[in-house]
This record gives C-alpha cells, sequence and structure tokens, in this order.
C-alpha cells in the first residue's frame, strides 16, 4: 500500500479466467466494487487474500488476481483466521453465501466475529441455495415456497446483522447489489476498519429468487421501504423525506415529520458507536411495507484485534521468559546427568 | 533385611481424589534421577471427581524401574497402594503372590466395603495375609495425628495422605526424600500451610517404616547403566510439543499450533500455549473443524501448521483434510488415539484409528501417516512429521495414543546441533509461477506463499488441471491429478529410513510385527524368546504410509508373522492387502496395554 507502487486499475485485479455465474446475476456487481476499491485503496494484488467457502458467490477468488483459495462449505472464516494470525501484513477477505455462513459455518461465523479478527466478511445474501439449484437458505423468509419446501418453509430466517451484533462484529454494515455507489462506499470503509467488518450485501439471484430485494431496488418503492443510515443524522426517510423512526418506551416507531420539517423530540438519531442502537435499529426486519429496511453501517468500534493481542502476549511472555534457548527449552526445569 | 532385584513395579491406586497420579509421578522422577529406568502408565477414570469410594472413581499410576532396559509398565506388581477397598478391588489381581500391599486399614469401613461390593473385610481375611506381604496401617489416622497442630481443615490433612504412603515407599526402596520434598516444595509454593502438612506427613510415612514392629521388606534395585548424557523424564504429549517448536527452528519457518481439547491430546495444547515465548503462535479454536482449516489458512500463509486431537477430532477433520490433500498443503495433524467409536473409554488406550488415519475420507485422498513408538520418540517424531510435510507439500498424520501420550521415560535430551536440518519446499521465485509445477523427483508442488509478488495464484477443493491449476473437468487430467498425488505420496518412501529389524534375530521363524505403544511389550518379549533359543525378530514400523520400501523382504525373511496391535487387526489388513502377506493377529481391545506374558503365549503357540 505504499505509495511508491505503480497505482493500479480495477481491471489489474480481474484474473483471466471469464465469471461464470448466470447473466444477470447480482454476483457481478460485486466483483467490480470490490475490484474498484482495491485498485482506489491503492493495494497490490500480492498483498491481498481472498478465502471463499462453498456456493455461488463463493466461486469469487477464481476471478480475482490475487492470492485466494475456493475452501470447503461454511470453513472459509476459520481458513481465514489461521492466515491472519500468522500473516496480519496481508488484506484478508472472506467471501461467503447465506447457506455457507450461516447453515453450515454459523459457528466459525460468530467466532470469527467474536475474536475480532483483522478481515473483510462479505456475506452474499440471496436468501437462497443458488449453487444447489434453489433450496431454501436460513435468511429465506418464514412459509417461502422452493424446491426443498414446496409446501413453505416452518422456519424463521436469521437477520444477519443482528448476529453480527450479538457475535460481537466490531463493524457491521448492510449493502445491496444494486446500489453501486453505496456498495462500493460501505466496502471502502470495512476494509478501512481495523478489526473484523461485516458486511451484508442482499444480492439478486435472477435464477432462484428472483425480486427478492425488489422492494428495496425498485426505484419507486425504495424511498418508502429502506433507510440509509448516516453516523450523527436523524432516521429520515420516504417519497417525499417526510417520515422518519422515533423511539418510543425503547422501540422503534415510523411518524411523519410536520410540514415545517420540525423533527419530533424523540426522532432516532443514528449513532455508530452505540451498540445499543445499533441492535435497535437492526431489529428493522419486518415486511417492506410495513418497515422500512435499514441499510448502511450500524456499528462501528475499535477494539484490539486477535492477531494483535495474540502478538502482544507473545512479546510480553518473551519479556517474562527471558531469553530461552531451544536447547535450554529442552533441558526442561528438571534435569539429571549420567556419568 | 534387604532383597535385590532387577526391576520392580509399584501401583498406587485410591480415589481420584486421592492424589496418586501426584505420588506417581513423584515417585517416578526420583526413581529415574537415582540412575533407574523407568516406565510409567498413569491409570486414571473419566470422571473428574467420582463420587468418593465406588469402583469407577478409582484411579492409578502404575511405575516399574529398575536396572534392565525398562520397556513396558509390568504386567504384574510387587507393590500396591490400596487407599480404600474400591482401589484393593479393582487392583489385586495385579499383585503378585507374596507382593506387598499396603492399605489404609481406616478407610476400609463398612461404607466403603459396600461400595466396594465387599461383603467382609478383606484386610481380615487370613488368605489375602498369607499370599501377600499385608501392611494394613490406620494412615488416616496417622496422618490426623502427625498433623494435630496443623491449622488445615481435617478434609485438607486426609488429602496428605498419599504423600504418607509415598513416604513409606521411599522408605522401602532406600530412597532420598530430599529429591521429593523439592518437588513438593515446587508443587505448593504458595500454600505454606499445605506445603508444611505435606513434608509432615512424607516424613511420618518415612520414619513409620523406621520404627514399625511389624516386619517390612527393604528392597533394594539395582540402576540402570544408561548411556552417559544428561536427562530428563518425559511424556509422550511433552515431547510431542517440543518437536514441534524444535522442527520450527530447525526449518526456520513460523509454527501456528491449533487444537480443540480433547483428552488425552489436550496436554499437547497446554504445553504449547505456554511455549508463547518461544515465538510461535498456539490457539484453541472453537471445534476441530475449525482447527484443521485454520490450519490450512496458515500453511498456505507459509507456516508450519498443526494440529493435535484424538479419535472423534480426526473424524470431524476428514473433510477438510480433504481439502489439505487437494490443495497440496503442509498441515500435520497428530491423533493421540483412545479407546472408541465415540465417546468410548476417553482415558483408556487403544490404537484403532489407523484405517481412519490411512482412508477416513472423501474420495482418493492419500497422506502421509506416521507413528512414534514410545514417549520420547513423539518428539523425534514430531519433527519428522514437519520434515515429510514441508519437503514433500503434503498432510501429514501423527499417530500417538493415550498410552504413550501419558506414559513417561527418562530421556537424554540431544544436542540441538545434532538434529537435522532441511529445507522447506519453498517457491523461489525464479520463473513464472504455476501453483501445480512440480519437483521432478518427488513430485512436490512448489509452495508459494501470499506476499511473493507475481506467484499470485487461487488452489481449491475443485479438481485442477495439472501444472496451471486451473479448475477442469477434463475427465484425463482428474485420473492423471488422482495418480499424481498418489504417486507423491508413494515416493516419499524414498525419503525415510529402510525398515529395520528392531530386537532380536533378522531372520528366523517368527518376525513380531506391531506399531506405536506396542514397542516396549513386543521387545520384552521378543528379547525374552532370544534369549529362550528361539529365533525370532521385533518389527516395529513407524512410517505406516507409505511404507519403507524393503518392509515385504523384512517380513518375508521369516517364516511366520504375528501382527499385535490394540485394535481389532488395522495394519494385518493393511499388510494383507499390500504385500498379499500370511499373517497372524494379536489383538487386545480392554483399553489396558498388552502384557508380556499374554504375548509370550501367543508367539510360543506360533513357535510350536
Ligand atoms: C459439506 C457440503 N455439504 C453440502 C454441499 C452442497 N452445497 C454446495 S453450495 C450449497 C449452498 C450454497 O448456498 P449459499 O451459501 O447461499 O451460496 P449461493 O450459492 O446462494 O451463493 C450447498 C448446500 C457441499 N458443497 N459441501
Ligand atoms: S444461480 Fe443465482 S446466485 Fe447462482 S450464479 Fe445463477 S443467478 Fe447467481
Ligand atoms: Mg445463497
Amino acid at each position: 500500500m505504499a505509495d511508491t507502487k505503480i497505482a493500479l486499475k480495477p481491471a489489474d485485479f480481474q484474473s483471466s479466467q471469464e465469471p461464470r455465474w448466470c447473466p444477470g446475476c447480482g454476483d457481478y456487481a460485486i466483483l467490480k466494487q470490490v475490484q474498484t476499491v482495491l485498485a482506489e485503496k491503492g493495494y497490490q494484488p500480492h498483498e491481498v487474500v481472498f478465502f471463499s467457502g462453498i456456493g455461488c458467490s463463493s466461486r469469487f477468488p477464481y476471478y480475482m488476481n490475487t492470492y485466494g483459495m475456493h475452501t470447503i462449505h461454511g470453513r472459509a472464516p476459520a481458513i481465514a483466521t489461521g492466515l491472519k494470525v500468522m500473516r496480519p501484513d496481508l488484506s484478508v477477505w472472506v467471501i461467503t453465501g447465506d447457506g455457507d455462513a450461516l447453515a453450515i459455518g454459523g459457528n466459525h461465523l460468530i467466532h470469527a466475529l467474536r475474536r475480532n479478527v483483522d478481515m473483510n466478511i462479505l456475506l452474499f445474501n440471496n436468501e437462497i441455495y443458488g449453487l444447489t439449484k434453489g433450496q431454501y437458505s436460513p435468511t429465506s423468509e418464514l412459509y417461502k415456497v422452493t424446491k426443498s419446501s414446496p409446501w413453505g418453509t416452518a422456519e424463521s430466517p436469521f437477520n444477519p446483522v443482528l448476529l453480527a451484533l450479538s457475535a460481537g462484529a466490531t463493524f457491521v454494515a448492510r449493502t445491496i447489489d444494486r446500489e453501486v455507489k453505496h456498495q462500493r462506499d460501505i466496502l471502502k470503509q470495512a476494509d478501512d476498519h481495523k478489526g473484523v467488518s461485516f458486511v451484508e450485501i442482499y444480492q439478486n439471484c435472477n435464477v432462484f429468487n428472483d425480486g427478492a430485494f425488489a422492494d428495496f431496488t425498485d426505484k419507486k418503492k425504495q424511498p418508502e421501504t429502506t433507510i440509509f443510515l448516516k453516523h450523527g443524522e436523524p432516521a429520515i426517510f420516504g417519497t417525499n423525506r417526510d417520515k422518519c423512526l422515533v423511539v418510543e418506551n425503547g422501540k422503534l416507531k415510523v411518524a411523519h415529520i410536520k410540514p415545517d420539517g420540525e423533527l419530533p423530540e424523540n426522532v432516532y438519531v443514528h449513532d455508530e458507536t452505540s451498540l445499543e442502537k445499533a441492535l435497535l435499529v437492526a431489529t428493522l426486519f419486518g415486511p417492506a411495507d410495513q418497515v422500512p429496511r435499514p441499510f448502511g453501517i450500524f456499528y462501528r468500534v475499535t477494539k484490539p484485534t486477535y492477531e494483535e493481542q495474540l502478538r502482544q502476549q507473545r512479546e510480553r511472555a518473551k519479556r517474562k521468559m527471558g531469553e530461552v534457548s531451544l536447547q535450554d527449552l529442552l533441558y526442561g526445569s528438571e534435569t539429571w546427568q549420567v556419568k | 533385611m534387604g532383597e535385590e532385584r532387577p526391576s520392580v513395579t509399584v501401583r498406587f491406586a485410591g480415589d481420584s481424589g486421592d492424589g496418586m497420579q501426584l505420588a506417581g509421578i513423584n515417585f517416578s522422577f526420583e526413581s529415574a534421577l537415582e540412575g533407574h529406568d523407568i516406565a510409567t502408565f498413569p491409570d486414571y477414570p473419566a470422571e473428574i471427581r467420582a463420587p468418593r469410594g465406588t469402583l469407577y472413581g478409582v484411579s492409578g499410576f502404575q511405575v516399574r524401574f529398575g536396572k534392565e532396559e525398562i520397556l513396558t509398565s509390568g504386567d504384574e506388581v510387587d507393590v500396591l497402594v490400596a487407599m480404600n477397598p474400591a482401589a484393593l478391588k479393582r487392583t489385586l489381581h495385579l499383585l503378585k503372590e507374596g507382593g506387598i500391599l499396603i492399605a489404609d486399614s481406616d478407610a476400609f469401613d463398612a461404607k466403603n466395603l459396600r461400595l466396594a461390593g465387599y461383603e467382609f473385610n478383606p484386610l481380615e481375611d487370613e488368605i489375602l495375609k498369607q499370599k501377600y506381604r499385608v501392611l494394613s496401617l490406620p494412615i488416616t489416622s496417622l496422618v490426623r495425628e502427625a498433623l494435630k497442630d496443623s491449622p488445615l481443615s481435617v478434609k485438607a490433612k486426609d488429602r496428605t495422605r498419599n504423600m504418607f504412603v509415598l513416604g513409606l515407599v521411599f522408605w522401602i526402596f532406600g530412597r532420598d526424600l530430599n529429591i521429593a520434598k523439592e518437588l513438593i516444595k515446587k508443587k505448593f509454593a504458595n500454600k505454606p500451610d499445605v506445603l508444611d502438612a505435606n513434608l509432615k506427613v512424607l516424613e511420618a510415612g518415612y520414619y513409620l517404616g523406621e520404627t514399625m514392629d511389624i516386619e517390612v521388606p527393604k528392597i533394594k534395585v539395582a540402576k540402570a547403566s544408561l548411556p552417559r548424557g544428561r536427562y530428563r523424564t518425559i511424556t509422550g504429549n511433552q515431547a510431542t510439543a517440543l518437536g514441534l517448536v524444535t522442527a520450527s527452528k530447525l526449518s526456520g519457518l513460523p509454527l501456528y499450533f491449533v487444537s480443540y481439547p480433547i483428552t488425552p491430546a489436550s496436554d499437547i495444547l497446554h504445553d504449547m500455549a505456554k511455549y508463547r515465548y518461544m515465538d510461535i503462535v498456539a490457539i484453541q479454536a472453537e471445534d476441530e473443524i475449525a482447527a484443521i482449516s485454520s490450519a490450512i489458512g496458515a500453511a498456505f500463509g507459509g507456516s508450519i501448521a498443526v494440529t493435535a486431537t484424538s479419535g472423534p477430532g480426526l473424524s470431524l477433520m476428514s473433510e477438510a483434510l480433504g481439502l489439505a490433500v487437494m490443495t497440496e498443503l503442509p498441515v500435520i495433524v497428530i491423533d493421540v488415539q483412545r479407546a472408541g467409536p465415540s465417546t468410548g473409554m476417553p482415558t483408556k488406550p487403544e490404537q484403532a484409528d489407523l484405517l481412519q488415519a490411512m482412508f477416513g475420507r472423501h474420495g482418493e485422498a492419500p497422506l502421509i501417516v506416521l507413528a512414534s513408538a514410545t514417549p520420547a520418540d513423539n518428539f523425534y517424531m514430531a519433527i519428522e512429521a514437519v520434515r515429510l510435510a514441508t519437503t514433500h507439500i503434503t498432510p501429514v498424520i501423527l499417530l500417538s495414543d493415550l498410552y504413550l501420550a501419558n506414559g513417561a521415560e527418562p530421556w537424554i535430551i540431544p544436542n540441538v546441533e545434532t538434529l537435522p536440518k532441511w529445507e522447506p519446499h519453498l517457491w523461489k521465485g525464479n520463473g513464472e509461477y504455476k501453483p501445480y509445477m512440480r519437483d521432478e523427483e518427488t513430485l512436490a508442488r512448489w509452495w508459494a506463499i501470499p506476499g511473493m509478488e507475481g506467484a499470485q495464484h487461487v488452489v481449491g477443493g475443485l479438481e485442477k488441471e495439472d501444472v496451471t491449476g486451473n479448475v477442469s473437468y477434463d475427465p484425463l487430467n482428474h485420473e492423471k491429478m488422482v495418480k499424481l498425488r498418489l504417486e507423491k505420496v508413494k515416493r516419499v518412501a524414498e525419503d525415510i529410513p529402510l525398515q529395520e529389524v528392531n530386537t532380536g534375530k533378522e531372520e528366523g521363524d517368527l518376525a513380531i510385527v506391531g506399531w506405536g505403544s506396542t514397542y516396549g511389550v513386543i521387545r520384552s518379549v521378543v528379547k525374552q524368546l532370544v534369549e529362550e533359543g528361539y529365533s525370532v525378530g521385533h518389527v516395529h514400523i513407524k512410517y505406516l504410509n507409505p511404507f519403507p520400501k524393503n518392509l515385504k523382504d523384512v517380513l518375508t525373511r521369516f517364516k511366520k508373522i504375528l501382527v499385535v496391535e490394540m485394535n481389532m487387526g488395522q495394519l494385518a489388513f493393511l499388510l494383507r492387502g499390500t504385500f498379499l502377506l500370511d499373517v497372524h493377529q494379536f489383538n487386545k481391545v480392554q483399553g489396558v496395554p498388552i502384557t508380556e506374558r499374554e504375548l509370550k503365549q501367543t508367539a510360543l503357540k506360533l513357535l510350536k
């Protein structure tokens, strides 16, 4: 990332492999934005590593001209942890799907978040299993009819943002494939963050779950169905920017803004550094025609990273024990001489 | 008074809260310091604190020491300490006729007798007194008496009973109390009252020997003539941990150790976590899948990546090991085997994971499989595992087992300058990098690591085209890659020692073949048989995949082959399948070590 290096273009991060996603798949847009961010931030390809699990989205590393590993289903956060702990010098990214991260890999995800390993976890949420051709996933809505739920599901979905916050993530955001500028901005800030960054990206699977997020991307509906959170600003939305969120009895409600533009006293003002606020606003997860869906950075705090704490521990241990040679180590504390 | 013996076995048995392990370790260390060779066998229940007095709560520590090469912890014991009726019931069958039984008569009350299933007090049994030299002593009362001025609670006082018997056993063998005192001082350095009580009681036990009016035999045991050098005692798990740190220093590669706690492998994690000051990373993962996975990530980044587990954990690692085979990354898994399947008998030894290590993966997924033979051998085999992984760029499974992991032996500490050094097969940056370019001789692919400019590449679970590493579904390419991965592991045979006959005759009537912790018992039996004039050889296999090149030649120099295992015949299965050899089997799966007597009987039958 040093200034002396040649500035690269997004295309310099593109590998020679032709992406093999279905035409129209939301994954293309994300690939493009990631490449743009890497170039804008001045990375060199050999300093960056992409890990992925299994799923359509997890093909991602093949299309990057960086180091990468297409691993096994659900394990990418664990694999990435091993690398980052040993190689804090590298920029480490995890690409995962809703099944990969939240079904088979749920355990590794929460522990990577809890440990605050400095890496960027991008969850491509299409609310479906794409690669295995259309079964429901842990984020599919209740009663959804899919190949594996012909009578509808009987299980409620995860709210990934809430899950990440509860697991102790230090950077939690949500964005959407169609909003490329928002997406790029979020990805950049995620990478700026020192510590684990969790970014949920709503991604349209136009083959098995087309239109899952249409309520949030449709230009006409969007102003009513979405709130783009900004740090320190009141949560205002609506086609005429005439609605806002207010806090009543500890809960969020939608209120109308008076024609004179004066905001209610209890208007919700977003604060990225407040876990309480982040948790509260993350609970907005209802049907799009009833509750607006928040996007943006929910939470961002700085805490020591896992790898940094391990390094400091090692230094402390070395200081405490002094110089111990390998020979000394083998001797241990109790020895005797046979003459 | 005073009789001399070539070797003696002592077993301390009591409740799991009675401190038998501590007494045993202390006595073993002192035995080694006195110049004896030793072999130990800690035998404890899975329950941390089983209800007092119960049969399943009995914890034991057996140590054999003496003059000859001590190869096993002994079939039978010469001195048995039984702290309560349950301990007596569980272990009396081990005591030799004429052996010494030390029992705390205070603990043989109605309740404890009932818990152990005795209808009468065995200590008052005339037959028992005729068969053994019984020292039935009111140890609890004697301890309380010795500590009458101590501020400790009665319960805390009673907890020092182990020191009383330790003192008495020290007296029987004419040992120096000072070493034991030093160890106790270290252990209780921060608890002056407890330390004081332990020291007092240790002395009380010792001096009881001096003043006792019943006749206590003093036993003299000759010292061993061990090679010259500086020694320490070492358990298998300690040896593994030291071997890994050593391998990192010898190769110049950083060490990443990761593990999820599981008996009997956890002590490796404990040691590694301590060794942070040696500039290594040791972490506890959320499960075994994460352990092996993060090891794969670390290996991708150029580290020696190691995880340690036991059978159930190895099962969880299966899928990821497939990825390690496919991506051809050097990860090392140490499997400290225990009795299975499932949770099985987690504190008892068995060797039943060999076929899991060999074949327990999906697809054709060959990897290197090694097994250490003695506790200290774990040191050398851990280094060997790392050497082979990082030169052949392939995963390695090193098999240890509970008997090796917890057993201790004196270890002549090697001079680090004399240990093998090697060069890891790292990409040197000459020319264009392709992930599946290989070394012509070994077929190892070049290990290029992130950060190396111009060597960016993506590996993964999907089949890759030879050389380029591009994803490929080409039928012939897949077959080629399957064969390459197999051939790469086969060629490791060029880089490992030839099989030797470890003990006994180079050819003859019977080869007794083993792997892992059966080393001691086989060697001991073969030595006896050779002395008795039989032509028998001991072949101990440490390289299980690939086998040493000459293994078949060595085996076929014998008329009969007996394969000895603590499983139902897994090595036997491999030898038959690999070499079409007709082998006999000796199998024991009782969670207790094979005894010299039973193995010798089996061998003698085959020698008739
Ligand atoms: C151990 C294992 N189990 C099952 C599978 C099959 N599988 C591959 S991808 C997938 C689901 C992927 O869904 P998601 O993570 O949402 O990714 P998407 O394809 O939607 O991007 C499943 C079940 C597998 N590859 N490995
Ligand atoms: S199946 Fe869906 S998620 Fe997968 S590539 Fe096609 S459109 Fe994209
Ligand atoms: Mg999906």
